[in-house]
Order: C-alpha cells, then structure tokens, then sequence
C-alpha cells in the first residue's frame, strides 16, 4: 500500500496554554476527500495549520509526504477560512491567482509565462476568467473565495487544504463550490474542514469529526443525531454518509 | 529655532517669480534635483508603508535617527554617517523586538523612538558649541543640498529601485498576505526586515528634505493618494512618484515666492491636496451610495 500523505500519531497541541488537539492519530491516503467536521474551537484550522507547519505540534507527530510539515509546500494548495485583507490593496484576481506559483519559483524568480498559464487555468477552473484583471477589493464574496480556490490550484498541488469555503457565500454559490469539489476530487486529494453537516455526506469519501479528539466515520456508516449532537454539545443535522447520488436528499433539519 | 528661520527668511527677500528665474542658483538647482531624486524613493518604498501600514514603524525608524545625528556631531562627523546606521539599526530592531520577542509593536516603537531623540539629545548636549545645522535636521532643509548628497540620494534610488525589482514577488507576497507567503516557503521574517530596512534608507533621503518630524507625510500621503487610482502596485508607485515630486516642486516654489520653511510648506501642500482628494472620494461614494 502507497504511503499515506498525512499521517498524524497521538497529536497533542497546546495554544496559549490550553490544549486544542488531544491525542489525535489520522492519515490521509492519497485520492481521499476527506471532510473535517466539529464544533468552532474544536481544532479544525488548528490541525490544518498542522499540516502546513504554521502551528507546532506539543507532542506527537506529523508527517506530510513522508517529511515534516512545511517541507512540501509545493505539493499543497491551500485555501484559507477568510482573507484578511485590505480591500483598498491594488492587486488584480489574477496577481493573487500567480501568488500560488510561489512555492515553486526559486528567490528571485519572476513569474513567467507558464505561471501565467497556469494561473489563467486555474481562473477558468473556478469560473473567473473574465475577472481576471479586476481589482481584488471589487469581488464579491463567492468570487473571492473562488479566487482563493485558484490561487491554490495555481501551484498544481496533489494535496487540497481547505477551511470553510463555503462559509461566507450565498446558497447558490455552495453549490457552485461543492460542484467544483466534485470535479478536483478526480484528480486531487482533498482535506476540506467545513460545518455543512447537511450537504457534505453526499461529497466526500470519510468524515471526521473533531473536537480535540477525534472520531473517524468509514463510508457506509451514517453519523446518528446522538453522534453529533455529543460531538457538538447541541442539536445538528444528520450527516448521511453515503456514496454521490444524482437526486437530492433532505435530512429534516432541527435547528440548534 | 524661530531665530534660524528668521536667518534664512533674511538672506531670501521675497520675489514673484517664474520657474525658470529661480533655477539660476546653483542651490536651487540642487534643491530641485533632490525632490525629484528624493520623490522616487518616497513613491516606491511609500506604497508599501502604505498598503502594509507601515507608517507607525517608518516615524520610529526616522526619530530613532536623531541619535545618530548627535553621535555625528559628537565625533565631528558628516551627519549621514550617523543616520545610515542609526535608522538601519532602528528597522531591525524594532522588526525583530515586535515579530521575535512578543513584543507589541507600538512599545517597540515607541521604545526606539524616544529612546533615539533621548540619545541625540544628550550627545548634542555634550558637544561644546552650538549645534546650527540642527534645525535643519529635524525640520529640513533642502536649500542646503550639496552636490555629495544628491550622489548619495541617487545612489541609494538606484539601491532600492533594484531591491525592489528583485524583491518583486516576493514583496507583493508579504505585502497582501503573509500567512500564505509563509505556508509557500518564503522566509518572511528576512523579507520583512529587508523592506524595513529599505524604508530606512528612504527615511536617510528624507531627512534632507522634510526633517525627521515630517518624514512619514512624504512617506504616506503621495502613496496614499495613488492607491485610490491605482489597479496594482507598481503603478501605485509610479503615481505616488510622480505626486511626491509634484507636491516637493510646487512647496519648494510656494516657499521660496512666500519666504517660507521648505520643508513644511511641500508638507502643507502634499496634506491640503490629499484633504481634497479624501474629501472628493467621500462625496463621491455618498453619491453612488444613495
């Protein structure tokens, strides 16, 4: 069997002196989407930051492609929760998309026609070749976090990061973005955190559920209310977590 | 300090004149050579104090360059000599205290800032004699240019124009977003303590023509007032250089047809056309708004 791309062993991490992952063992085979659910301050960002090497872990370990985090940047594209940005920054879609190439360019280097290629590419994946040359600040919501998508598809990476794409967009856009997902499933492994618990069964290949710990949910098994109510402390939707069906579902909603 | 802009006011009796009347003397001519040389630097390097919010930082970096001015004067040194290190010393230090140590970075800076004048101050104190170029330092003076300090504003131009070129992406980078700059590989902490240090070599040109005081409204109203024309960086800079030297031709020109202090007036004419600008772009909006 091929070497898993991420493998966490009893990972513990501690942030300002409160531990935030307790004892959390994982690995990611390549071809998996797996989803990351669980509760705000569960871990979620903090085990992705994990992976890219921007937390430390306190004990435990990570390896990602065989080394330690942030060694193989080239290899991952990530895609961040929010941008904290100033909208008044002069720099076009496309600028941000070329961002992506970075971690392939050597100091120095200066983007050259096939990162342009490819960023162009990954515009037109994402639906935003024809806002290319805007002004950053003049995106919507949905628009910029699909050039977020696109700057991390710019790099070619084998390996998807991403941390609640959908959680500033409209309904429609969701869709537009969990259709997009489907597409790079094909050829990407994916990492998605996300609190779609409604939509999300019907996407991805595991699930697992975090808060602090860890609960890892195989295909075929349907994460029951009481599961997720524990996991989240309140009353949330029922994950079904089945194989990609063409009709929609509707698990009955309760609202926390 | 009033006695000194009294001495300068009488060795220039007023006159209404054209442009070209005035570029007859030799320091005039410098004076305008030096904004325009000065303005490249300020429209570069000022696009990133202003899209990072660097203009706290800059300020510490100038003011903590007043101690290298009395060690200058202490050891009977050309000024520069002392402002060079002083202000690079000051990028560092302030970069590495606020992003390694956990040190908030206003403390940093405010730490820098007055504990660089304090220093100035005592070795000024300690020098015997009178200290007559000081005023100049603090305020400017860009009708004393000698030739040697344009060589060196034209030299540390082309020092930060290559930088620049050379840092591009990478600048762009940390600039718009560092996490990820980070996550890509690039050694952030290196590459901002380089722009630092480049916004201190800026603060060196400026010192020459607005003073310490005044360095960060050269440094951020012209780059300022470019980003709100501006679809990317690079022409951000090239209008911010563009206005810089505008607004130093037209205060060098107001100042010389009034009698005034240099240095305050192209401050003076750089913030009434950036209150126009703001107050345009606000009325604009409430237009599009309603």
């Amino acid at each position: 069997m091929k070497e898993p791309l991420i493998v966490c062993d009893k990972l513990c991490v501690e942030l300002g002196g409160a531990k935030v992952l307790d004892g959390l063992s994982l690995s990611v085979h390549e071809g998996d989407f797996l989803a990351v659910l669980g509760p705000n301050g569960g871990g979620k960002t903090t085990l992705l930051k994990v992976v890219l090497g921007l937390v430390k872990p306190s004990s435990g370990s990570v390896t990602v492609f065989g080394k330690e985090p942030g060694r193989a940047s080239g290899r991952i594209g990530y895609v961040p929760q929010r941008l904290y940005f100033d909208r008044a920054f002069p720099i076009s879609a496309m600028e941000v998309v070329l961002m992506g190439r970075l971690s392939r360019k050597r100091l120095l280097q200066r983007y050259g026609r096939e990162d342009r290629q490819k960023a162009l590419e990954a515009l037109e994946t994402t639906g935003l070749a024809s806002l290319a040359g805007r002004r950053i600040g003049a995106l919507s919501g949905g628009e910029l976090q699909r050039v977020l998508i696109a700057r991390a598809l710019a790099g070619e990476p084998e390996l998807l990061l991403l941390d609640e794409p959908t959680a500033s967009v409209d309904p429609e856009m969701k869709t537009t973005i969990y259709d997009l997902l489907d597409q790079l499933k094909k050829s990407h492994t994916i990492v998605l955190v996300t609190h779609d618990t409604g939509t999300i069964g019907r996407h991805v290949s595991r699930i697992a559920c975090l808060n602090c710990t860890l609960d890892m949910h195989e295909p075929g098994s349907t994460l029951g209310r009481s599961a997720l109510d524990s996991l989240y402390g309140y009353p949330v939707d029922v994950v079904e977590h089945r194989a990609p069906r063409s009709h929609e579902t509707h698990p009955d909603h309760r609202h926390a | 300090m009033w006695s000194s802009i009294a001495l300068l006011a009488a060795t220039k009796p007023i006159r209404i004149t054209a442009m070209p009347d005035i570029l007859h003397f030799e320091f005039m001519r410098n004076a305008f050579l030096a904004a325009i040389l000065s303005s490249v630097a300020c429209g570069i390097i000022g696009a990133y104090v202003v899209v990072r919010r660097l203009g706290f930082i800059s300020g510490g970096i100038a003011h903590t360059a007043f101690g290298g001015i009395g060690l200058s004067y202490y050891l009977g040194l050309n000024p520069l000599a002392g402002i060079i290190p002083f202000s690079l010393a000051a990028a560092i230090g302030i970069g590495l205290l606020s992003r390694k140590a956990k040190i908030a970075e206003d403390t940093a800076i405010g730490a820098f800032w007055a504990a660089g004048m304090s220093v100035g101050v005592i070795l000024i104190g300690l020098t015997p004699g009178y200290a007559p170029n000081l005023f100049s330092y603090l305020f400017g003076n860009i009708l004393t240019v000698p030739n040697s300090d344009l060589q060196l504003i034209l030299l540390l131009d082309l020092l930060i124009i290559a930088v620049v070129w050379l840092f591009d992406k990478e600048f762009v980078a940390i600039s718009f977003d560092e996490e990820y700059a980070r996550i890509s590989g690039l050694k952030t902490l290196a590459l901002d303590l380089l722009m630092l240090c480049l916004i201190a070599l800026t603060v060196v040109i400026m010192v020459r023509i607005v003073g310490i005081v005044m360095v960060i409204a050269l440094l951020t109203i012209p780059a300022a007032i470019a980003r709100s024309f501006s679809q990317s960086l690079y022409r951000m800079m090239a209008t911010g250089t563009l206005l810089a030297g505008l607004f130093s031709i037209a205060g060098l020109w107001l100042s010389w047809i009034f009698n005034l202090a240099s240095g305050a007036t192209i401050i003076l004419v750089a913030a009434l056309v950036f209150l126009v600008n703001a107050l345009l772009r606000a009325g604009k909006s409430r237009q599009t708004a309603c």
